[in-house]
């Protein structure tokens, strides 16, 4: 029953009328008749149908009998029962399905008992059973025995499509819709139909892995240059599409039986999307993570990492109790006592005899609520503006951009205005590893697409984008002097302009968008990478923000916000970047740092050493990480399933989501009301009701907003610039502990020009070296690209650029040949 | 009064190297093009239709109302497809036409294509048959070198080219949707219809798919006028066509004659039923069309009158067998090329012949039960009319025909406890009884 809910907007559509079992129906004109049935409550049995993917009629399962007028009027049966999945409906039609035609009910039957005498008995092992679909249907309009006698067609099972993809072809009932969503929706064919008659099978072009040995999968599996296995970021899809148990993933293989799962609702954490999720739990434990429907954000579809990377959360690092440091141990502690020692040491942070200044890093991944809670708490109980989210590459003009166009501006684009839009220009933005369900939504239709990156990925390809090819740091020019055609395609109405957080590595990018958008009229979006960043925006988690995109240099915004939150001040100067903050503390020129959801190894040397140099470092961490190491007091909080809260999407979207299974963890913004407390205020941030009614109270407030960017273009210099972006699937600490995901990720490499490397005289192999004595390794892919620029993966095997490099995009890096 | 034969396909097969551009043009060929190509475009399409040509692959659609659907022309281009993917089971009569008499295939595809203004043609060849495929590609290259392919064709400014593509051997192809995305590369399984290849075909542009025989009938149509092509044949099966017989007759081959011959007139063509023998059952068109026994020898074999007896004209592919022949056996042969043959994209088609076969090897091999016998007129019940395409369809014709007609045969290999006929009488040539049929996936 889904369908993307814009569709629905289009005025004045054309209807007919038909009658389906004796009830009348008026649907669109075009609507298949399994469609025109559902709305009004009959449901046809069906394997190949999926409302999302194009019409197959393959199974033969949903035949019904149908009669519509001839020329002269007179109602003229088909000969045959019809297919209702690839039929539509048309005026005066009159269906009748298996509940009112005999010859239907016959038809279907007889499809059910061909479609189980090569179907496998297996029921009480099949991961599907409980919530399958055939199984379902041989109960309630199968024959009791089988008249089957003969041989059943076997295969050898199971076959690995991918590490995590696992096909057992003798349950497969062939519908296609794994191989129609992977081309059709993901645009990776990599699996597809072989043989053919009874020994069409799906399987993928990979000789090793076609190779069978033994009851095990076998073979590599994950993506190489050739692009030959089963690698696509949006393969866990087919496994929940698929009508019976043929296809499993590897994590969830044998765990469990549906019926004995609880399943809740949530929103994926992974990325700014916001994907419905629906996590299935048992025990208290996670199982397993489904797409769930949204028609306006990701319809039926999520990512691999959405569905597969949840066990980050319950690893052996995970910390339960407060701890707190004694002679120089963690040592676990009660949470009375753990607050009082961060009181403590924060109060005398802030008592200081000359205060240096306390830094907050809340880091992107974590809720609205929480955000607003961090916001609140910097400038209510610590007296500072020192508050950034952006752990990740960032200026001082994308502040000024996010407080002019993001902030408090609501709902912008939306992905409905994504699959619409006649053309679409990415700048410092990859949709297939940045944001997976922009990606789906852009794939959907053929369209105008520009991208302004070094090289076009797999990814861009799919969607026919344009290169415009550009060093990194280049954006702003490149933007400045746009070719023709791409600003005329812009130019169309609903066209949109799409900027990635690395455009704010781009001196003027951002400015320059802005412009652009002003000169041709298309939309401008900011798409982030990580779930927190938009809400980060709208709670003021940023040094010259406060909640609702007021400028916090403007009296008048302090004063609503100072009002609204019962004080009499709020910090007036604007504060420092977290890269500034982080400068600050390595120097030894901070008292205190608040730390929440801040990877080390996302970042440069510097933060492990600001950790080091600051005397008092209080950190709200779900894992024990690196920052532990070097706190003094680390407060637990609740990973996504088990706190409710609510993930503001790129488009502005409130995704909120209930708690998933109940612990006694606490959220962020829980622990910081009972630090506040404890040091004598009240924040009131306990509960995600109370804060969502000061948010509501405290709305947006256009006129106090930051001046938009200016900064001019500059391009980049260095002989040899670094591009880098992180890859979907890769090693960041949210996709920690699931192996099976993890081999379906991209093989690490280098890319560089063949101008490039010729120049360089490299070849095989390179060394990169940035900032430190350390430096990646990467086998080389020469790629058509822009010159003076190498591309590695920003945090996968091998690949660790921040931990390694030390540099951002678009710093000069030498590169050296090395032995492959 | 006995039909006579009427040879125009095949009027020049014994002639020395028929196949060359030498020999067709010395009797004729290539004048029809010339008269095409002087006549409008929309004239010829009505002369085809005027003439009652039917589609000759089987199913009988006149081939002018084909032509008719292209919608009008938009300048892009639409493409001629002429299915040379003769697959049945009996089926022998594009291949020989193709292999004796190529140029009259070439000339009507160009007399075609300039009649539908298609400007590239494709003839998509079975790919088993190789030799056929180098006279193919031999013949074109004479007629591109004598201009009648090629750019400006006989100075009357007029374009043409013409690709001959080799299959991968799958019968599936045969269906017009699926050789369509075989022709492009792809998986050939038959598409989903609407959109009919007259809108979206080849490339996704307005396509007429015929046949060969079809098309090498459209210049003696041009050349000799509507009035000679509808002087053969019957009221509404007007022409000439092959009918190919095989099997237990004493002269098999390829018999053009007017449609409405019967079974009877053939037969004292061929020299009769193999001596010593009488007719037991035969096919009226390949494999897919339900038996006839010898109560139709004189059934007017033209589309209406065989459809009236219950059957189909199909290929006019006429396989003989005499009492020496197991009709359970004969049935099982078909069902397992079926089998092999089923693309897999439905589940009637690809489940139900896997089903049938191993049914059909059980009763053969005396195995089977009464209740095996309801099982296969119920099986073929669930694949009738509920296939995806034609292909499962007819899979069933001979089964559900045999049962009707023999049923008493299939009950003795039940209560007989196996076959009851020897093999090696039925077989033309020297045989080894296996013992049984080897029962396996």
């Amino acid at each position: 029953m889904t369908a993307t809910a814009d569709k629905a907007a289009a005025a004045a559509v054309e209807t007919v009328k038909a009658t389906i079992d004796g009830i009348e129906v008026e649907v669109p004109k075009g609507t298949l008749i399994i469609r025109a049935a559902e709305q009004v409550g009959i449901d046809i049995p069906r394997f190949c149908d999926h409302p999302l993917l194009k019409p197959a009629g393959a199974c033969r399962q949903c035949l019904v009998d149908v009669a519509s007028p001839g020329p002269d009027g007179n109602l003229r049966a088909f000969p045959k029962p019809q297919p209702s999945c690839t039929m539509t409906v048309t005026e005066g039609m009159v269906v009748n399905t298996q509940h009112t035609s005999a010859e239907a009910d016959r038809a279907q039957k007889g499809v059910l008992e061909l479609l189980l005498i090569n179907h496998p008995l297996d029921c009480p092992v099949c991961d599907k059973g409980g919530e399958c679909p055939l199984q379902n249907q041989a109960q309630s309009h199968g024959r009791p025995e089988s008249r089957f006698v003969d041989v059943k067609r076997v295969f050898e099972k199971p076959l690995a499509l991918s590490s995590e993809i696992l096909l057992d072809r003798e349950r497969c009932v062939l519908c296609q819709r794994c191989t129609r969503f992977s081309k059709e929706i993901a645009g990776d064919a990599f699996i597809d139909l072989q043989n053919r008659g009874a020994m069409q099978q799906i399987g993928t072009f990979d000789e090793d892995v076609l190779d069978f040995d033994g009851y095990r999968p076998i073979g590599v599996a994950s993506e190489d240059e050739s692009g030959k296995a089963f690698s696509s970021y949006f393969s866990g899809n087919t496994v929940q599409i698929c009508p019976v148990g043929a296809l499993t993933s590897a994590a969830y293989r044998f765990r469990s039986r549906p019926f004995d799962l609880v399943s809740s609702p949530g929103i994926s954490e992974h990325d700014s999307s916001g994907a419905a999720i629906r996590t299935d739990h048992r025990r208290g434990k996670i199982l397993r993570r489904l797409a769930d429907q949204d028609p306006v954000v990701n319809e039926e579809w999520i990512t691999d990492k959405d569905r597969f990377a949840f066990t980050w959360q319950n690893l052996d690092d995970r910390i339960t109790r407060p701890l707190v440091r004694r002679d120089g141990e963690l040592v676990e502690v009660s949470w009375p006592d753990a607050i009082a020692a961060a009181a403590a040491g924060l109060r005398s942070a802030l008592e200081a005899k000359r205060p240096k200044g306390i830094g907050v890093l809340p880091g992107g991944r974590v809720t609205f609520e929480d955000a607003y809670a961090y916001s609140k708490f910097a400038r209510v109980v610590l007296g500072t503006n020192d508050i950034d989210a952006r752990t990740r590459v960032a200026s001082a003009e994308e502040l000024a951009f996010l407080g002019n166009h993001v902030a408090g501006r609501g709902l912008g684009v939306t992905f409905a205005d994504l699959e619409k839009a006649p053309a679409v220009l990415l700048v410092g933005f990859e949709p297939e590893e940045e944001g997976g369900i922009v990606f789906l939504r852009l794939n959907k239709r053929a369209r105008s697409v520009f991208a302004v990156a070094p090289w076009l990925t797999r990814g861009n390809e799919k969607l026919g984008a344009q290169l415009i090819a550009t060093r990194p740091g280049d954006e702003g020019v490149a933007l400045q002097n746009l070719p023709a055609d791409a600003v005329a395609a812009l130019s169309q109405e609903g066209a949109v302009i799409i900027v990635g957080e690395r455009a704010a590595g781009a001196a003027g990018a951002l400015t320059a968008a802005v412009s652009l958008s002003q000169q041709t009229g298309a939309a401008l979006a900011w798409i982030p990478r990580r779930a927190g960043e938009r809400g980060a925006v709208e709670a003021g988690a940023l040094p010259t923000l406060l909640p609702g995109g007021r400028d916090v240099t403007k009296a008048k915004a302090r004063a609503a916000v100072a009002a609204a939150w019962g004080v009499e001040e709020l910090p007036a100067n604007a504060g420092r970047s977290a890269a500034e903050i982080i400068a600050a503390a390595a120097k030894g020129q901070l008292d205190a740092l608040v730390v929440g959801g801040v990877t080390p190894s996302d970042l440069n040397a510097d933060f492990v050493k600001a950790l080091k140099k600051t005397p008092f470092v209080v950190s709200l961490e779900v894992r024990r990480t690196e920052v532990s190491e070097y706190a003094d007091v680390v407060l637990p909080v609740a990973p996504p399933s088990e706190k409710s809260g609510t993930f503001l999407n790129w488009e502005g979207r409130l995704r909120s989501f209930p708690t998933a299974i109940s612990t006694d963890a606490i959220s962020d913004h829980r622990v910081l009301d009972i630090l506040a407390r404890e040091m004598g205020a009240n924040l009131g941030t306990g509960t995600v009701r109370e804060i969502s009614a000061e948010i509501s109270t405290l709305g947006a407030d256009d006129s106090q907003r930051p001046a938009a960017p200016n900064v001019k273009a500059t391009a980049a210099s260095g002989d040899v610039v670094l591009a880098s972006w992180h890859q979907l699937v890769d090693e960041g600490a949210l996709q920690d502990g699931e192996p099976y995901l993890a081999g379906t990720g991209r093989t690490s490499v280098a890319r560089i020009s063949a101008g490039t490397a010729a120049r360089l005289g490299v070849g095989g192999a390179v060394s990169i070296k940035g900032a430190y004595r350390t430096s990646i390794e990467l086998p080389v892919v020469i790629t058509e690209m822009a010159d003076g620029v190498v591309w590695v993966p920003t945090k996968s095997p091998g690949s660790w650029v921040a931990r390694d490099l030390g540099v951002e995009p678009g710093a000069a890096v030498t590169v050296k040949g090395a032995t492959p | 009064m006995t039909t006579q034969l009427t040879p125009v396909l095949s009027a020049i097969w014994d002639q020395e190297k028929s196949w060359t551009l030498d020999t067709y043009t010395k009797n004729g060929g290539y004048n029809a093009l010339k008269k095409a190509l002087a006549t409008p475009p929309t004239d010829l399409i009505q002369a085809v239709k005027d003439s009652g040509l039917r589609g000759r692959g089987g199913a009988g659609f006149p081939t002018g109302m084909k032509w008719g659907f292209l919608p009008p022309d938009d300048g892009k281009p639409r493409y001629l497809v002429v299915n040379a993917d003769e697959s049945e089971p009996g089926t022998c009569k594009d291949i020989p036409t193709m292999l004796a008499n190529p140029h009259a295939l070439i000339e009507g595809v160009a007399i075609t294509s300039f009649a539908i203004g298609s400007n590239h043609a494709f003839i998509y060849l079975r790919g088993e048959v190789v030799h056929v495929y180098r006279r193919l590609l031999q013949a074109v290259r004479e007629a591109y070198e004598a201009g009648h392919l090629g750019q400006n064709i006989h100075g009357k400014g007029y374009n043409l080219e013409l690709t001959v593509h080799a299959g991968a051997g799958a019968y599936i192809c045969g269906e017009e949707t699926a050789l369509l995305d075989s022709l492009e590369g792809r998986r050939g399984q038959p598409r989903l219809k609407p959109p009919f290849p007259a809108v979206e075909g080849l490339y996704a542009r307005p396509t007429v798919v015929n046949n060969v025989e079809s098309i090498a009938s459209v210049p003696a149509i041009v050349d000799k006028g509507v009035e000679w092509f509808t002087s053969m044949g019957t009221e509404r099966s007007k022409g000439m066509g092959f009918f190919s017989l095989s099997g237990h007759v004493n002269k098999p081959g390829q018999y053009e004659a007017p449609l409405g011959i019967t079974l009877r007139e053939l037969l004292e063509y061929a020299g009769g039923i193999r001596d010593g023998h009488e007719l037991k059952f035969w096919t009226p068109g390949g494999s897919s069309t339900p038996i006839f026994t010898a109560e139709h020898l004189d059934t007017p074999l033209d589309y209406e009158s065989v459809g009236a007896a219950g059957s189909m004209l199909g290929t006019r592919a006429l396989q003989i067998f005499d009492e020496t022949t197991c009709v359970v056996r004969a049935v099982m042969r078909w069902t397992e090329f079926y089998k092999h043959e089923s693309c897999g994209k439905c589940t009637p088609c690809r489940e139900g012949t896997y089903w049938l076969t191993l049914i059909l090897k059980r009763l053969e091999n005396g195995e089977g039960t009464m209740a095996d016998i309801q099982q296969l007129l119920d099986t073929c019940d669930s694949i009738l009319g509920r296939a995806f395409c034609a292909l499962g369809d007819g899979a069933t014709s001979s089964i559900t025909s045999s049962i009707k007609l023999f049923r008493e045969e299939y009950e003795a290999h039940v209560t007989g406890a196996g076959c009851p006929f020897d093999h090696a009488a039925s077989a033309l040539f020297p045989y080894a009884t296996a013992s049984t049929v080897e029962v396996s996936a």
